[in-house]
């Protein structure tokens, strides 16, 4: 098969990318797959930088919750995301797991080590351990797929192929868990892209 | 007490005593406090705010920090009431805009001031005049536990205080230092200085906070991290940079004094004398001229001027501040009047002696 874009070379990456459920493929030799993942690296960086602080879903390529609402005030995620605000200090558990990213770009870490109120120590440790927990309970399976997907991402980059088939294969085997996410939807609401090497 | 006293007295940040008082203005903390489950009040309904603003009501008056203070809804204050709090720093021009169901309360030395329902349920301000952090944040410590003991401030041990904007969860500490640095304006150093500052990850803003700025040689330097530092080290941190800055315009008023004496008296003799005989003057010439005058002063040029006069101008000759003096509201040519009226009464009635100058 030949590069669709120089139709020259030996196509070797083959790139499939998934835009609100439009499916295209592109299969690229090695000089013509470079320039494209800069072009793609570019179009990255300016809409990252437009987005704005609170659009920091994209960043790590995750499926943004926006419907996710908060039961105390019924804020919810996409509000957040409109008004750069939480609605309450109960947002904080519902949105955790998408807040601590965005606190960590803020301030660089998401551990607090100052001032803790007098007699607030012991109420709140219970419902604050719960914080870290509810992002990790929901980092299963769904989320498991959803960094690995990241971090292929980051392989393919990078053009550490190997590494990228590596994760491309832990990828299939998630996928193909009966526990696991319905693959056809998970992959297809993405708008992230996917290259594969093939040997 | 009542607002309309507070024009007689000069605010304590502005007496201009207290460490390095002739390159720092003052020294301010804020916390953001809020209370659990209640909505953060862009969020909140009017029935949820008083609800805030009662409970904080009570509060207070069982503080000992907040004995004798002043407590107003802002709906009970006119424009220039409220105009007249945003130019003493008291409060926020953002509270001032949206006085529905939003509260101060403050104490008559204006060292303390509460905003209620701002962005946060509760912003505590402390401000002190000079380089005085520590001072500065004992007393908002203090006045802090004071109030968790009322009130069960929002908090989680991993996050800490829990704010409506993440710019703000942590320690949930703003600090800010305003500078006067005309000679580093003057040689252009500052852009160096402001660029250092932002690598460090503290932002610089003008005399009136966020979103205003940086105008004529006033600067607010704060931290911009809230999160997984102590309070003490934000405020350590701040310090050392702040010590920095003052060594650098210090040394740039030392080198322009040595080559550029004569240059540097005629400008500021000049300011001084279009001060004191000006008829008309806006507010924007007025702080351009003080900051010399007040150079002028911290460098021995001029004498017989106390700094807390000139520091008391700056905001007497404010929009808010002419109305409240006049009781009456003024369009802007009047204000550009009374204002060049102000500065000549309060300048004349000084005995500056030239021949002191060598």
């Amino acid at each position: 098969m030949l590069c669709d874009v120089c139709g020259k070379n030996q196509a070797t990456v083959h790139l499939t990318e998934i835009v609100d459920e439009q499916m295209t493929e592109l299969h690229l030799c090695e000089g013509c797959a470079k320039q494209k993942s800069m072009q793609m690296e570019q179009q990255f960086g300016l809409s990252d930088l437009l987005a704005g602080l609170a659009d920091f879903g994209k960043h790590t390529g995750e499926i943004e919750p926006l419907k996710l609402k908060c039961p105390n005030c019924n804020l919810t995620y996409e509000d957040f995301k409109k008004i750069g605000r939480l609605g309450c200090s109960s947002c904080y558990s519902t949105f955790i797991r998408y807040l601590l990213p965005l606190l960590k770009r803020i301030h660089g870490t998401t551990v607090h080590t100052g001032k803790v109120p007098k007699g607030a120590a012991v109420g709140v440790s219970a419902a604050d351990s719960s914080f870290r927990k509810t992002a990790e309970t929901t980092s299963s399976p769904k989320n498991d797929m959803l960094e690995l997907k990241t971090k292929l991402q980051e392989a393919v980059r990078l053009e550490n192929f190997e590494e990228a088939a590596k994760l491309r294969d832990k990828l299939k085997e998630l996928e193909n868990k009966p526990s696991g996410v319905s693959k056809n939807k998970a992959p297809a609401r993405e708008s992230s892209r996917r290259k594969k090497e093939q040997g | 007490m009542k607002l309309d006293d507070l024009i007689n007295q000069v605010s304590e940040w502005l007496r201009g005593t207290g460490s390095d008082s002739d390159i720092v203005i003052s020294s301010r903390i804020r916390l953001a406090r809020n209370f659990t489950g209640i909505p953060f009040p862009h969020w909140a309904n009017k029935e949820q705010e008083n609800k805030v603003i009662e409970q904080v009501k009570a509060g207070i008056s069982q503080s000992a920090h907040l004995k004798n203070s002043l407590f107003f809804m802002l709906s009970d204050l006119d424009n220039i009431d409220k105009q007249f709090l945003v130019e003493r720093h008291l409060m926020s021009h953002e509270h001032a805009t949206h006085p529905d169901t939003k509260a101060i309360c403050l104490t008559s030395n204006e060292v303390i001031s509460i905003m209620i329902n701002e962005e946060d349920h509760l912003r505590i301000q402390v401000m002190k005049s000079g380089f005085d952090l520590d001072d500065a944040w004992q007393i908002i410590n203090k006045l802090d536990d004071d109030l968790s003991n009322n009130f069960p401030f929002a908090f989680s041990k991993e996050l800490g205080y829990l704010t409506a904007c993440p710019t703000n969860t942590g320690t949930a500490m703003r600090v800010s230092i305003m500078l006067h640095l005309p000679v580093l304006v003057m040689t252009r150093q500052i852009d160096r200085v402001l660029d250092a500052i932002a690598k460090l990850s503290f932002t610089t803003r003008g005399l009136y906070g966020e979103g205003t700025q940086a105008s004529g040689n006033f600067f607010q330097i704060s931290n911009q991290v809230s999160l997984g530092q102590k309070e003490e080290e934000i405020l350590d941190k701040l310090k050392g940079v702040i010590r920095q800055i003052i060594d650098q315009e210090k040394t740039a008023r030392q080198a322009l004094l040595s080559k550029h004496k004569h240059m540097l008296e005629d400008k500021i003799w000049r300011s001084y004398g279009t001060l004191i005989n000006a008829h008309i003057i806006t507010s924007q010439e007025t702080v351009e001229l003080l900051s010399m005058l007040r150079l002028g002063q911290d460098l021995g040029i001029i004498k017989g001027l106390e700094r807390y006069l000139i520091n008391e101008l700056f905001i007497l000759t404010q929009p808010a501040h002419l109305q409240q003096i006049e009781k009456k509201k003024l369009n802007p040519q009047e204000r550009d009047i009374k204002r060049a009226e102000l500065i000549r009464e309060k300048l004349s009635i000084k005995k500056i002696n030239k021949d002191n100058t060598n």
